[in-house]
């Protein structure tokens, strides 16, 4: 008999609950294309303070890092959602390359193997997204098997997805290419480190969680 | 990961050979070739979620001497760089062939430096192991 009552309540009030739903938006894409700086600039913008640390050394993020509870305010409309960042998503880790940034071998090798154990996270937390934002490095080739393989894998879960080319503050930066590449998708410029493009950013997760609450 | 030195060895893997193959067993063939140090060249691509498992195994594996794979499809041009007629030749060839179409080369990071893409020459720049 509840369970009854609950599937009335549901059939004709369930739109209006999710709309109130939060969504569990997911920040993905390679190492040091900005991830954790997004995750910054949006914390620091709607939370207060930021969520993890950056840096220019590959797999600073070796951690999935979650921020619950953020609400965007916009044009009288409210978004809330939880922030996931995720370690960058790479085919290969090699330890030698952290010592040319200049760790020590015993330092290279940990923060090697605390990147794969990222990586793998990262792969398994895919299935728990119900948005995700593929933050791309603008400067970089945006034709690489790792960003094929994490918007594939999006396509395949039907995951709404937003792209983001970073970086934009740079020279080397080229937007044009990177929408390009993936004609299929919206692309918006933005500057993670500037916050350059990041108004639009937060106007296009309201569109971005229609589609996720649609999916649920 | 014995390899003798200066040889670079490819392995065509044909798609009959993982056709019957549930996705983690044709990973873990995969992977096997790759770590043995050959260049695997499939006929036909994995799909999105068997290249996810792929990167996912591939980092359960990785260590100090194995330090992960290259991984590149080389397919036909995008549709969109597609002339009309082509563009439905190319979904004839999806609908019959479906995942068995173009060719996905994977290689051992170590090796392989750099894959690069091109419909009618594929060019693999492999460090030469002989100077090492």
């Amino acid at each position: 008999m509840i369970g009854a009552f609950k599937r009335f309540l549901s059939l004709f009030f369930g739109d209006l609950f999710k709309e109130k739903g939060e969504v569990k938006l997911g920040l993905y894409g390679p190492p040091n294309g900005g991830k954790t700086t997004l995750a910054n600039r949006i914390c620091k913008d709607w939370v207060g303070e930021e969520m993890g640390r950056a840096s220019k050394i590959a797999h600073e993020t070796r951690e999935v890092q979650i921020k619950e509870q953020i609400v965007i305010k916009r044009n009288g409309k409210e978004l809330l959602f939880s922030l996931v960042d995720t370690p960058g998503i790479a085919t290969k880790i090699d330890f030698e390359d952290f010592i040319k940034d200049g760790l020590k071998e015993a330092e290279a090798k940990s923060r090697a193997k605390e990147a794969t154990k990222g990586v793998i996270d990262a792969i398994k937390w895919l299935d728990d997204m119900d948005a995700v934002i593929v933050v791309l490095d603008a400067t970089k080739d945006p034709y690489t098997q790792v960003n094929i393989t994490i918007i594939g894998n999006l396509d395949a879960r039907k995951i709404p997805v937003l792209l983001v080319a970073n970086k934009m503050d740079l020279k080397k930066a080229d937007l044009k290419h990177v929408r390009a590449a993936f004609p299929q998708y919206e692309v918006i410029g933005i500057s993670a480190k500037t916050g350059e493009g990041v108004d639009e950013l937060y106007g296009k997760l309201f569109e971005l969680r229609k589609k996720a609450l649609k999916r649920k | 990961m014995a390899r003798k030195r200066g040889l670079l060895t490819l392995q065509f893997v044909p798609y009959v050979d993982i056709e019957r193959l549930a996705s983690p067993d044709r990973v873990e063939k995969l992977l096997k070739i790759v770590k043995d140090e050959k260049i695997v060249l499939l006929e036909g691509r994995l799909k999105s979620r068997e290249e996810a498992e792929l990167i996912r195994r591939t980092m359960e594996d990785i260590d100090d001497s194995f330090k992960g794979i290259e991984i590149s499809p080389v397919t036909q041009g995008s549709k969109e760089e597609l002339a009309f007629f082509q563009r439905i030749r190319a979904k004839l060839i999806d609908l019959l062939l479906g995942d068995r179409r173009g060719l996905t080369i994977i290689g051992p990071a170590s090796i392989v430096k750099e894959i690069r893409k091109d419909p009618d020459k594929i060019q693999l720049l492999t460090e030469d192991v002989k100077k090492k």
